[in-house]
């Protein structure tokens, strides 16, 4: 099987954009990593573009812009997860050797507000059952009931994050706050506080793959392993937001069946991570994701949080970005934004908030259907 | 509270129309599963021709909260509480609480299925299902 490299990527930052249109956004971050990547018109055999809200052939429109159509074009919707949706179907058809160079990209421009999902059924809405935060805050309630978190560990993710994104000028939100701000802003529903939640808004990114050839020039990122996941039933908890689930605490979550595939394939386990990027929709799911993802034992998070382990400078840092607590969420664009920020760090490009000495990391992306994506990258 | 009159259900085949109410399930005649709401097709082992089944009223609440801003296509009151109860059925079923003081709830607590309206439009009530605190009225 081929090597897949990642040639170059480009990001559209992260906010609210009145005065521009999807589209906009998506050439903007295309244009850049083609750029990196020294890639023309004919220079790539395909493109999959990751979009959740976007629309009918929302690729298609941006790739028309820069006149550079004629290949494959493929939406790919996969929830919070769907840009490593489309980074598994680029990297897998380089290497099944279908292709040399593959662009992937991922657009989105949210609805402002608790976005109403076509996810839901009409009787679930009227019941009240479809009320997404409230699902993040009972996996909260229960996270904190079979382990040592505490609303504090929660707010002590918002802080973290939040300080990390200072330095991100791809990030919506960039200044620090400190727990007792967090704890006094509104309860959404609780444990969770307005600030411990990602905003959703709008954004693109970008990444070009292309085909190793034996090139392990310096300064090339090797794409490991990009798997993506869905739900195996019985928690009901899980992404999937069924109306019941078994009793039953062994069944494994959707990000665990695929950071144990990625592992697999990239070769290389938890230990081995020099930075991670993670979910953190709510502060909650970020603290679950170190156990999902094995960066600690089941219900070693809060321990992991104490030790400091995952702030910048700490032994595994965990979205030095400062995630999408500070960056916020454009479903489409979030997994990719996470590669290429991960990119910069393993080129030493990551400026104030480089993990020194970065050599492997892994993206971690979790949502509806339920998805779970984890790339793993290194030199 | 009745469930007669001009108020219906949010939809039919969720719970009955009975007092105490109870939920509509489905239990698989291969692998012995419960799913909620009913289904033809078992989740777990992908069998066909699950069994219809009435739940127990009756459990014990596994994790809670509350809502308290109006999601999506409700047009009922807010805050109301939002929580998991298990059944002896083995099962784990999401639903409002009557409770919605997230304050008063606690794990273990015994809970007990009933009917509430969730809005009322020109036809009248529309009703769902909640669980509420076995000692509270």
């Amino acid at each position: 099987m081929n090597d897949v490299h990642v040639a170059g990527v480009g990001i559209h930052p992260f906010g609210r954009f009145e005065d521009r249109t999807i589209t906009d956004m998506g050439v903007s971050a295309v244009r850049s990593a083609l750029a990196e990547a020294g890639v023309t018109k004919g220079g790539f055999q395909a493109a999959f573009c990751a979009t959740a809200y976007g629309g009918v052939a929302s690729g298609h429109k941006v790739l028309s812009r820069i006149g550079m159509t004629g290949m494959p074009i493929v939406d790919v919707e996969a929830g919070c997860a769907s840009g490593g949706a489309a980074l598994m179907l680029g990297a897998g058809a380089i290497r099944a050797g279908a292709y040399d160079t593959v662009l992937v990209f991922g657009v989105e421009k949210m609805p402002k507000g608790m976005i109403r999902s076509s996810f839901f059924e009409p009787w679930q809405e009227e019941s009240g059952l479809a009320a997404t935060p409230a699902y993040f805050a009972l996996r909260a309630q229960r996270l904190m009931q079979d382990s040592g978190v505490t609303k504090d560990h929660l707010a002590g993710v918002v802080v973290k994050n939040r300080r990390h994104g200072v330095h991100n000028p791809d990030a919506m939100f960039r200044s620090e706050v400190d727990v007792r701000s967090v704890l006094a802003s509104r309860v959404v529903s609780e444990p969770l506080h307005l600030w411990m939640l990602c905003t959703p808004n709008e954004g693109a990114a970008a990444v070009v793959l292309s085909r190793a050839d034996g090139d392990n020039s310096r300064g090339r990122v090797r794409l490991r392993a990009a798997v993506l996941r869905s739900h195996v039933p019985g928690s009901v908890l899980n992404e999937s937001t069924p109306m019941s689930g078994l009793v039953d605490d062994s069944v494994p979550a959707a990000t665990t069946l695929a950071a144990t595939a990625a592992y697999e394939e990239a070769g290389v386990g938890p230990e081995d991570l020099d930075v991670v990027e993670c979910q953190d929709t709510d502060a909650a799911r970020e603290l679950l994701s170190y156990e999902e993802l094995g960066l600690c034992k089941p219900g070693g998070a809060a321990a992991l949080a104490d030790e400091r382990a995952t702030e910048l400078g700490g032994r595994i840092p965990v979205n030095p970005s400062g995630g999408l607590l500070s960056k916020g969420e454009p479903l489409g664009a979030s997994a990719l934004g996470q590669v290429v920020t991960l990119v910069h760090q393993l080129r030493g490009e990551a400026g104030h908030n480089q993990v020194e000495g970065a050599r492997v990391a892994l993206a971690h992306t979790v949502g509806r259907g339920a998805n779970a994506s984890v790339v793993v990258l290194s030199l | 509270m009745s469930v007669h009159g001009v108020a219906r259900p949010v939809r039919e085949g969720l719970f009955t129309d009975t007092e105490p109410p109870r939920l509509l399930a489905s239990r698989c005649d291969a692998c012995g599963r419960h799913q909620f709401p009913r289904s033809d097709t078992c989740p777990y082992c992908a069998a066909d021709g699950a069994l219809p089944v009435e739940l127990s009223g009756t459990g014990r609440l596994w994790t809670w909260t509350a809502v308290t801003t109006a999601p999506p296509g409700y047009r009922g009151e807010v805050p109301y509480g939002f929580g998991v109860v298990e059944l002896p059925e083995g099962l784990r079923v999401v639903s409002r609480l009557t409770e919605p003081d997230p304050a008063r709830l606690s794990a273990g607590q015994p809970m007990r299925l009933v009917v509430v309206p969730v809005q009322v439009d020109e036809d009248g009530q529309v009703l769902s299902y909640a669980f509420a605190p076995q000692d509270r009225p």
